[in-house]
């Protein structure tokens, strides 16, 4: 018993001196292993009387969870001292940049006819599209736009052969919807049209959104509520808005919607032309003529439509300045629509 | 329509200024394009005369003139060839100052004093150019301040009329407008007939009465032409953008601005015979006023004599029978030519004239009588001449005027608000309409000068016109929702743009109709829909792949210095088809250059097929039907680098590189690659189905087979899994291996088979059998061999 503590020095002297977890477990074996100097101590106890026996055991014991407790702790901070190296060893520059495809974008005009749409489908209208080569009847006869009407000099049409043009709206879509379904009806037909027309302000394709509904109950009260809240949205500002009785064949009374321009806050500017004011789409009640064609009761139903550009309201939302840019896809221009 | 804002003052006079009268008459859909002082700004330019001209003696070019400006005589050196005694022109005097804040002093010419200077038009800003010395009227009072003697502080005012407003095409109409608006009283012209003198008359004979429903003409005999048209008359019709020509032409001109009707005058001389209105026969022709002859079609409305066309009627008049300086008598014409019937004519000639536009659009039938009397006045005065009687022609189409029944509750139903019924009667009264009260509403006759009144709903336009837009209530948004099922079997366009989007690709918008040569290189012998009249020779075909618009993209780009481009488009192509034109929805993607952007961790690797093939893939992995993949051929694609994409075995798109000769012709760089797929077939999805997962182990065998070079490996894979039996849960190709080792016709693929049982642990026997099997049929199918 007499060498207990000499050995509980000496075991204390060689764990502080373990840099690596392999020396620490071999100090472990030495002592408090199975043939360790701790443990043939132990074993030793048996030789003792009955009445030493307690205490010595005791003291062993003691000597025993003291060297213990020193191994783990001795444990911890090697393992930490290598876990820390290797994260020193593993450090990156994480400012550089990361592998693989960066995301692409939307073209603006897409970008712009999915917010339409959205507010739209928000208050349960349904999206519909239709062709681009359209026939004379559903472009113009049956929005009341005969032949040789004046009207006709509006829309410079491209011709496929003498009855059959490229649309020069997306009016048509509506006909087209109104002829196969009943109302009421809650559309909007975003999509291309053409018109042969190619200068700095106009584009031989360009794009509009247009919109109908008909029920038992719309009045232009409801287009004017509709238009302005609609207006408000896109531009997600309270903006002035105001209506201008105008002219299109298929609705009656139609109007022409101005906003307060957003470039100056009505201020007057280049945009506006210094009226404060920019044109913006054109509306009205759908005109019973219209009704006629496609059989729908202008006593029991009425119903209101409404257009716009779709580049025009991109331009304006997005401060593009030049309409050919849309176009030319260059990606220059593109890529500023993420 | 360009109009001077005091000729309007002249019939009615708002006490509004410039500014709010052009806001008025916009809102109420007369739209106001333009204000224009119709002088530049200036001071200090009187009426003065030449007295006296003197050649200056140092320059050949100058004169020194003695000018009376009124209050004294100054000597002013002036430059204009048509300086000369007697005349009376503007004087700015010292201290006036021109448009352009050009400050008048004394100065010396070339060692000359000179006390002033004399003004062009130009120089006043009364015309964009002019060429020499305004020249006033002889009895100009000498002295008085010019803006104040031409009435200068004047406006002009454009306004961009629709179509349905042709009564607006004339300063009465306008004033009729701008009355109901302000609440004032619209007093018409009063205007009294002109007696005749003499019964001289022209026969006239309408053929064509559907046509022209109205016909007035007058003979005034000993007119005397070379008199130029008075001042006031000259300056009306500048501001209203019509020089002066003669005074005859100046009058017709004035009623037609004024009232709106168009009117002609004939030398009487030069008529053979009487006035017949008729349609034209085969092989007639006629020279116009602007020189040009028209080969007439049959059936255009003329006015003739008995011998030879004289007129297209409402369009233009003729050369032989036009009015010169020497005509003595005259013949004026006055008409009502049925609007339908006449629209489209003048266009069809390639022409469009005041007149064509007004009668297109429909003029005041009940005006050509009056027109006439007022002319005869103007003519008179300014010419002198001894008029005859006036003669009218109806035929049995004169247009009628219906009653048209106005419900006071389909107002409300239309414009969302009841309107007092005194508001009504006066709008209505107010714009010319007869207004009878009736049972629940009123009963109106549109006037003879609106063509766009002839149903109900025409006046409720008219309503809410006059009312204003911006007075009409709102009512917000209140519809009840329809709610839709929310489709999940079909996926939306969007959500395809945006994974193309995730994965890198910008979105393109090109033109639907695209160069012939490009088409000719893409369509693959598709015959394309072309253009009657294109926009240009290179956009003329429509598309029938939307590639060659991407292709132009790219080489528009590349030219651009990109060095990467991921391009896609959505939309329609056109395809003429056994059942008709198809318009087909499509999505494209092309790409090109660098897989990745330039960057610390990247070679600078090209892309190549397989890119953009993964690409699609993912884009068609939730597709409905099966898709699958076989080599293809086109002739602008790489024989060798192109599949048709197939879903459910049916055709629905093809994927490859663009032909490397069609690449080098159009200057493209590095292989180009591209796919276009229908829409349809991938838009639509299953809605996912649970199955029960297995609880049991799975096991995998690998493979690595020798099979020809040539052979697809989708072959293979179909053939593997057709053979391993049921429990066959995966089957992957890791490992395709060409070279040294191998025969080079043949190539080596390793496939590794995973096979698992839904409801036990599968034995070692079982996944042996199912292996031998895939192994044998392998060989049978294709001679392929293990790979040791």
């Amino acid at each position: 018993m007499d060498n207990l503590e000499g050995l509980a020095a000496e075991a204390a002297a060689k764990i502080s001196a373990a840099t690596d977890a392999s020396t620490l477990d071999q100090v472990r074996v030495e002592y408090l292993g199975k043939k360790g100097h701790i443990t043939a101590l132990l074993k030793g106890l048996g030789k003792l009387s009955a009445e030493e026996r307690p205490a010595a055991g005791a003291e062993i014991n003691r000597v025993k969870e003291a060297l213990s407790t020193q191994i783990a702790d001795a444990k911890q901070l090697l393992d930490l001292a290598a876990v820390n190296a290797r994260l020193e060893a593993e450090k990156i520059d994480v400012t550089l940049s990361g592998r693989g495809q960066q995301a692409g974008g939307l073209h603006p005009v897409t970008r712009t006819i999915e917010r339409i749409s959205a507010f739209f489908e928000s208050i349960g209208f349904e999206v519909v599209e239709g062709p681009e080569i359209e026939d004379d009847y559903h472009n113009f006869e049956a929005l009341n736009i005969p032949a040789h009407h004046p009207a006709r000099a509006m829309h410079d049409t491209f011709y496929v052969d003498e009855s059959t043009v490229l649309r020069t709206h997306t009016s048509p879509v509506q006909v087209r919807v109104m002829e196969s379904s009943e109302p009421p009806l809650k559309v909007i037909c975003p999509g291309r049209v053409y018109r042969c027309d190619s200068d700095l302000t106009h584009t031989p394709m360009f794009h509009q959104v247009e919109g109908l509904l008909i029920s038992e109950e719309s009045s232009f009260a409801d287009l004017k509520g509709l238009v302005e809240a609609f207006l408000r949205s896109f531009f997600e500002k309270e903006l002035n808005v105001r209506f201008r009785p105008s002219y299109f064949p298929f609705t009656e009374p139609s109007a022409e919607v101005d906003i307060e321009c957003v470039m100056c806050n009505g201020e007057g500017c280049r945009v506006c032309s210094q009226t404060g004011w920019l044109e913006i789409m054109g509306c009205g009640m759908v005109h019973p003529q219209v009704f006629e064609h496609v059989n729908i009761d202008t006593e029991r139903f009425t119903g209101f439509a409404f257009g716009m550009g779709v580049e025009r309201l991109a331009m304006l939302r997005y401060g593009v300045n030049d309409l050919r840019l849309f176009f030319e896809n260059d990606l220059r221009f593109l890529g500023q629509f993420r | 329509m360009k109009f001077s804002e005091q000729w309007l003052r002249e019939w009615v006079n708002p006490a509004v200024g410039t500014d709010e009268l052009a806001a008025q008459i916009t809102m109420a859909g007369l739209e106001v394009d333009a204000i224009d002082p119709v002088a530049g700004v200036f001071s200090g330019v009187v009426v003065a005369e030449i007295v006296a001209t003197a050649p200056h003696p140092d320059a050949e070019k100058l004169q020194v003139c003695r000018v009376n400006a009124g209050s004294e005589e100054v000597q002013i050196v002036c430059g204009a060839a048509n300086a000369r005694p007697g005349i009376k022109v503007p004087l700015a005097t010292l201290g006036a100052v021109l448009p352009g804040d050009f400050k008048i002093k004394k100065a010396k010419l070339r060692g000359v004093e000179s006390f002033g200077m004399l003004c062009a038009e130009e120089e006043l800003g009364l015309a964009e150019k002019s060429d020499g010395l305004m020249e006033l009227p002889l009895d100009a009072p000498v002295g008085e301040d010019i803006r104040a003697f031409l009435g200068l502080d004047d406006s002009i005012i454009e306004l961009g009329l629709t179509p349905n407003r042709a009564d607006c095409l004339s300063v009465r109409g306008i004033a009729r407008e701008a009355a109901v608006l302000n609440d004032i009283a619209f007093a018409d012209l009063d205007i009294a007939a002109v007696a005749a003198v003499n019964d001289s008359q022209l026969p006239i004979r309408v053929e064509a009465g559907a046509d022209c429903p109205r016909y007035a003409g007058r003979v005034i005999r000993n007119v005397d032409v070379s008199k130029s048209s008075p001042l006031w008359l000259q300056e009306k019709l500048r501001r209203c953008g019509l020089r002066s020509i003669d005074a005859v032409v100046d009058v017709t001109n004035f009623i037609l601005v004024e009232l709106g009707q168009p009117m002609h005058a004939f030398d009487l001389d030069k008529l053979n015979g009487g006035v017949v209105v008729r349609h034209s026969k085969a092989d007639e022709s006629l020279e116009l006023l602007d020189g040009q002859t028209l080969t007439l079609r049959e059936g255009s409305l003329l006015i003739a004599d008995e011998q030879q066309p004289l007129a297209l009627a409402g369009i233009m008049g003729g050369e032989v029978s036009s009015v010169t300086s020497a005509t003595q008598n005259l013949f004026l014409e006055a008409a009502f030519f049925t609007p339908d019937l006449l629209a489209g004519r003048a266009r069809s000639y390639g022409l469009h004239t005041d007149s064509s536009h007004r009668f297109e659009r429909g003029v005041d039938f009940e005006l050509p009588a009056r027109a006439i009397e007022r002319a005869t006045a103007l003519i008179v005065a300014i010419c002198g001449g001894e008029p005859g009687p006036v003669s009218v022609v109806d035929s049995a189409s004169m247009p009628e005027r219906k009653a048209i029944l106005l419900r006071e509750k389909r107002i409300a139903k239309v414009l969302g608000m009841d309107m007092a019924a005194s508001d009504v009667e006066s709008i209505l009264a107010g714009l010319g309409l007869t207004v009878t009260r009736v049972e629940g509403g009123w009963e109106v006759i549109a006037p003879s000068w609106r063509f766009d009144i002839s149903i109900e709903v025409d006046l409720l336009e008219e309503l809410a016109r006059i009312y204003g837009y911006n007075r009409l209530p709102v009512r917000p948004i209140q519809d009840a929702l329809t709610i839709r099922p929310a489709t999940e079997s079909k996926r939306s366009l969007s959500a395809l743009r945006q994974q193309l989007v995730a994965r890198g690709y910008q979105e393109a918008v090109t033109y639907s109709f695209i160069d012939p040569a490009m088409h000719k290189a893409m369509a693959e012998g598709v015959e394309g829909v072309e253009l009657l009249n294109p926009i240009s020779a290179d956009m003329s075909v429509m598309r029938t792949s939307l590639l060659p618009g991407l292709i132009k993209t790219a080489m528009h780009n590349a030219k651009r210095q990109q060095p990467r481009i991921r391009i896609f488009e959505a939309g329609q192509r056109f395809v003429k088809g056994d059942n008709g034109l198809q318009q087909i929805p499509t999505l494209a993607a092309l790409i090109t250059g660098r897989r990745t952007a330039e960057s610390w961790n990247e070679n600078g690797e090209l892309v190549d097929f397989y890119d953009l093939k993964g690409d699609l893939e993912s884009l068609l992995s939730v597709a409905a039907g099966e898709i699958t993949f076989a080599p293809g051929s086109y002739a602008a694609l790489h024989p060798g680098q192109c599949a048709d994409v197939f879903c459910d075995n049916v055709l629905i798109g093809r994927i490859g590189a663009l032909h490397p000769s069609l690449q080098a012709q159009w200057d493209m760089v590095n292989p180009v690659y591209l796919f276009e797929i229908d829409q349809q077939p991938v838009l639509a999805r299953d809605v996912p189905k649970f199955s029960e997962l297995s609880k049991f182990p799975e096991v995998r065998r690998d493979l690595a087979l020798i099979v020809a070079r040539e052979l697809p490996a989708a072959d293979v894979l179909q053939a593997i899994r057709g053979a391993a039996g049921d429990c066959l849960s995966d089957l992957k190709l890791f490992d395709l291996y060409q070279g040294k080792g191998i025969d080079p016709e043949r190539k080596s693929l390793a496939v590794g088979l995973t096979f698992r049982h839904t409801s036990r642990t599968l034995n070692e026997e079982e996944v042996n059998q199912s292996v031998a099997a895939v192994v044998q049929t392998l060989q049978e199918a294709f001679g392929a061999s293990l790979r040791n």
